[in-house]
């Protein structure tokens, strides 16, 4: 929904978010269902309403469990049958300055301050030890906004006794504890308050008149940064950029203007900015954010744009270029399909509000921001947070080089007739093992991002998948796999689950971007050892139906199992017997167990 | 700003905030009459009239409504 995108309309949404949930819930999507509690330091009931309209728009169906005014220390710490029972997926700690016990007084000593910091900070560190271990779900924790006044004036920051010290030196333990642990996570209301001006944010009014420790006005923003950690956490970023070129990465038309006019570089400042924002999209593809063009072109003169010496972004950062005269969206479609993902995981960058229009009407799901003036680019992309970040494998830094792998993969493909040569030509190797430590996040982030080579579609957190990992019930594995071109890291996971001998398939997902390479086969030649190892003799296998899985429709079929049962809603399940004869299906990739 | 200028606008808050198309509201109207009219949405409701009509209640003012009628005085003298 349009309205619930950056940049939105605070008073819109405050004022009509009953008629909002309405029609988000009439539009018959299929949203992901997730228990969120909310554990308050202040009234939380607006941030609530707020913060389950951006869910919605994201996806994600949210049931929600909210403490007693000001029970977060309660809820976290002591016995809580009602939180028990409600089972979260996510634990949102909604705190603030507010909170805090006792502040340095002027009187007080270095060593007096330090226990003060390590009284809050232990109260803190004993909330999360105690929810983590009891719940074993992803928290999110508010660090501290910044005082609304200032008793030392600028002496505040750097004085120990200054509260603007205290908060800031407490807010590095809150991300110590962030940096070590990996289901933990920090909304930074420091930045969203600093964001939206201190003095508003904070405003007294608010916390004395309905105690609210922020400005209601603000409350959209805040629900909107706790709405994309976790639709991050739930594997719903965007992956991709696709750019237009004229007027969105350079000033002027590069067929009418040519190389030497184009506006971009260092020399004036029209030139300056467009360079600034080469420089953020260019800073993204460390976040492993793939870069494709869309632009109304000849080729030969987009490419000469690109070869600009001031151009910081060159063909070679780009997976797919479409420099044509071809409707944007027929090409926005075309990109996505070559690169194997899904259209509506591109976000689409173009200064002409004509073309925006085009492309999200006719592609469902895409998204092209309203990005303003060339000087707000960069704001209204960063503070949308399509690429929120919470966790970074290392298959995302690597995602760009990939694609452009496949790419010559398919270049090499082009010149062998025979299918079975063109695949032992890419010297395939293959390490597929029971689940490991150092590969936890990146499963469970493959658990929530495919939606294509998905059996079952269930999603797993990292908490999920640790516990699996651990349970004796269950055979895990990981597929990795390397041919002569690069690494793409773990791209299959299957989750068995043991019952009475037999081994029922939870899980089977494989990236679309090693399809074809007969990976699913060494995989289940992977699965069928492990069975015979625990004397399993049938493996169930589970279907089910999605907007987005038909490619796997017929997968257990075409890996040799026979369909025992289908429902009316085309779920279907099938069972394979292992015999003494069976033998290996894949033969092109080695595997190392 | 006639009285029954700031009625018309201030239904559509009061339609907006409950959304409910048939809500109309008079000087007597508390929040004994409206179903949903708790202290939370209180919250929500003075906020969106201070949108509407571009002012700030005090917080005397916030405390102090018995009924609509008195909402409506104050937004009067303020305009």
């Amino acid at each position: 929904m349009k309205e619930l995108q950056y940049p939105f309309d605070v008073e819109y949404i405050l004022t009509k978010k009953k008629r909002i949930r309405r029609q988000l819930l009439a539009d018959n999507s299929k949203r992901i269902k997730k228990k969120i509690a909310i554990l308050g330091g202040y009234t939380t009931n607006n941030i609530k309403l707020i913060l389950e309209l951006f869910l919605l728009n994201y996806g994600i169906e949210p049931e929600f469990y909210e403490s007693e005014y000001n029970q977060y220390y309660q809820d976290a710490m002591f016995e809580n049958s009602e939180l028990e029972n409600f089972k979260p997926d996510i634990i949102y700690i909604c705190t603030s300055n507010r909170n805090i016990i006792r502040y340095p007084s002027i009187q007080d000593s270095n060593d007096d301050i330090n226990l003060l910091l390590q009284d809050e900070k232990n109260k803190y560190y004993s909330i999360w030890d105690s929810i983590s271990s009891k719940y074993k779900c992803p928290i999110i924790q508010n660090n501290f906004e910044m005082p609304f006044y200032r008793l030392l004036g600028n002496k505040d920051a750097s004085d120990i006794h200054g509260k603007v010290n205290f908060l800031t030196r407490l807010n590095m333990f809150f991300y110590e504890y962030a940096q070590n642990h990996d289901n933990f996570f920090i909304c930074d209301i420091n930045y969203i308050s600093a964001d939206y001006g201190l003095k508003e944010w904070s405003d007294p009014f608010y916390y004395h008149m309905y105690k609210y420790a922020l400005n209601v006005n603000a409350i959209p923003y805040l629900s909107f940064n706790i709405a994309n950690i976790i639709k991050s956490i739930f594997g719903k970023n965007k992956k991709g950029f696709v750019l237009d070129l004229d007027n969105t990465l350079w000033g002027g038309v590069i067929g009418d203007d040519g190389k030497d006019n184009i506006v971009l570089g260092p020399e004036e400042s029209e030139g300056q900015v467009y360079l600034e924002f080469q420089k953020y999209i260019k800073e993204t593809t460390q976040l492993g954010v793939i870069l494709n063009i869309n632009s109304k072109n000849e080729e030969a003169n987009a490419m000469e744009g690109l070869s600009h010496p001031d151009s910081v972004l060159q063909k070679d950062d780009f997976v797919c270029i479409k420099a044509n005269w071809e409707p944007k969206d027929k090409n926005l479609k075309e990109i996505a399909a070559s690169i194997n993902i899904l259209p509506e995981s591109l976000l689409f960058i173009d200064d002409n509000p004509a073309e925006r229009y085009i492309v999200t009407e006719h592609v469902p799901g895409v998204i092209a921001p309203e990005i303003g003036e060339v000087h707000q680019y960069i704001q209204n992309i960063d503070r949308g947070g399509y690429f929120e970040t919470t966790t970074i494998s290392s298959d995302d830094i690597k995602r760009n080089e990939m694609y452009k792998e496949n790419i010559k993969r398919a270049e090499l493909q082009a010149s062998y007739d025979n299918y079975s040569d063109y695949l032992l030509s890419l010297e395939m190797h293959s390490t597929i093992k029971p689940f490991e430590a150092i590969y936890m996040a990146r499963i469970a982030q493959l658990t929530n991002k495919s939606n294509q080579f998905n059996l079952t579609t269930r999603r797993y957190s990292q908490a999920d998948i640790e516990k699996v990992a651990l349970d004796k019930d269950y055979i895990t594995l990981y597929g990795k796999l390397t041919d002569k071109f690069g690494d793409n890291g773990v791209v299959s996971v299957i989750i068995g689950h043991k019952i009475c001998g037999e081994c029922h398939i939870d899980l089977w997902i494989m990236s679309c971007r090693v399809l074809k390479r007969d990976m699913e086969f060494a995989m289940m030649d992977a699965l069928v050892k492990q069975c015979k190892e625990a004397n399993i003799k049938n493996i169930y296998g589970y279907f089910y139906p999605t907007a987005k899985n038909a490619m796997v429709k017929d997968f257990f079929e075409m890996q040799g199992f026979v369909k025992i049962a289908e429902n009316e809603n085309g779920n279907t399940k099938w069972i394979f017997s292992i015999d003494d004869s069976y033998k290996n299906k894949n033969s092109v990739i080695k595997v190392e167990e | 700003m006639l009285r029954e200028e700031v009625y018309c606008k201030l239904n559509e808050v009061f339609q907006d905030v409950f959304d409910d198309e048939d809500i109309r509201v008079e000087d007597s109207t508390t929040a004994d009459d409206i179903e949903d009219w708790d202290s939370l949405e209180h919250i929500n409701l003075v906020v969106a009239v201070e949108k509407k009509f571009n002012i700030k209640f005090n917080m005397g003012e916030v405390n102090k409504f018995k009924n609509v009628g008195e909402m409506v005085d104050i937004i009067i003298s303020r305009i």
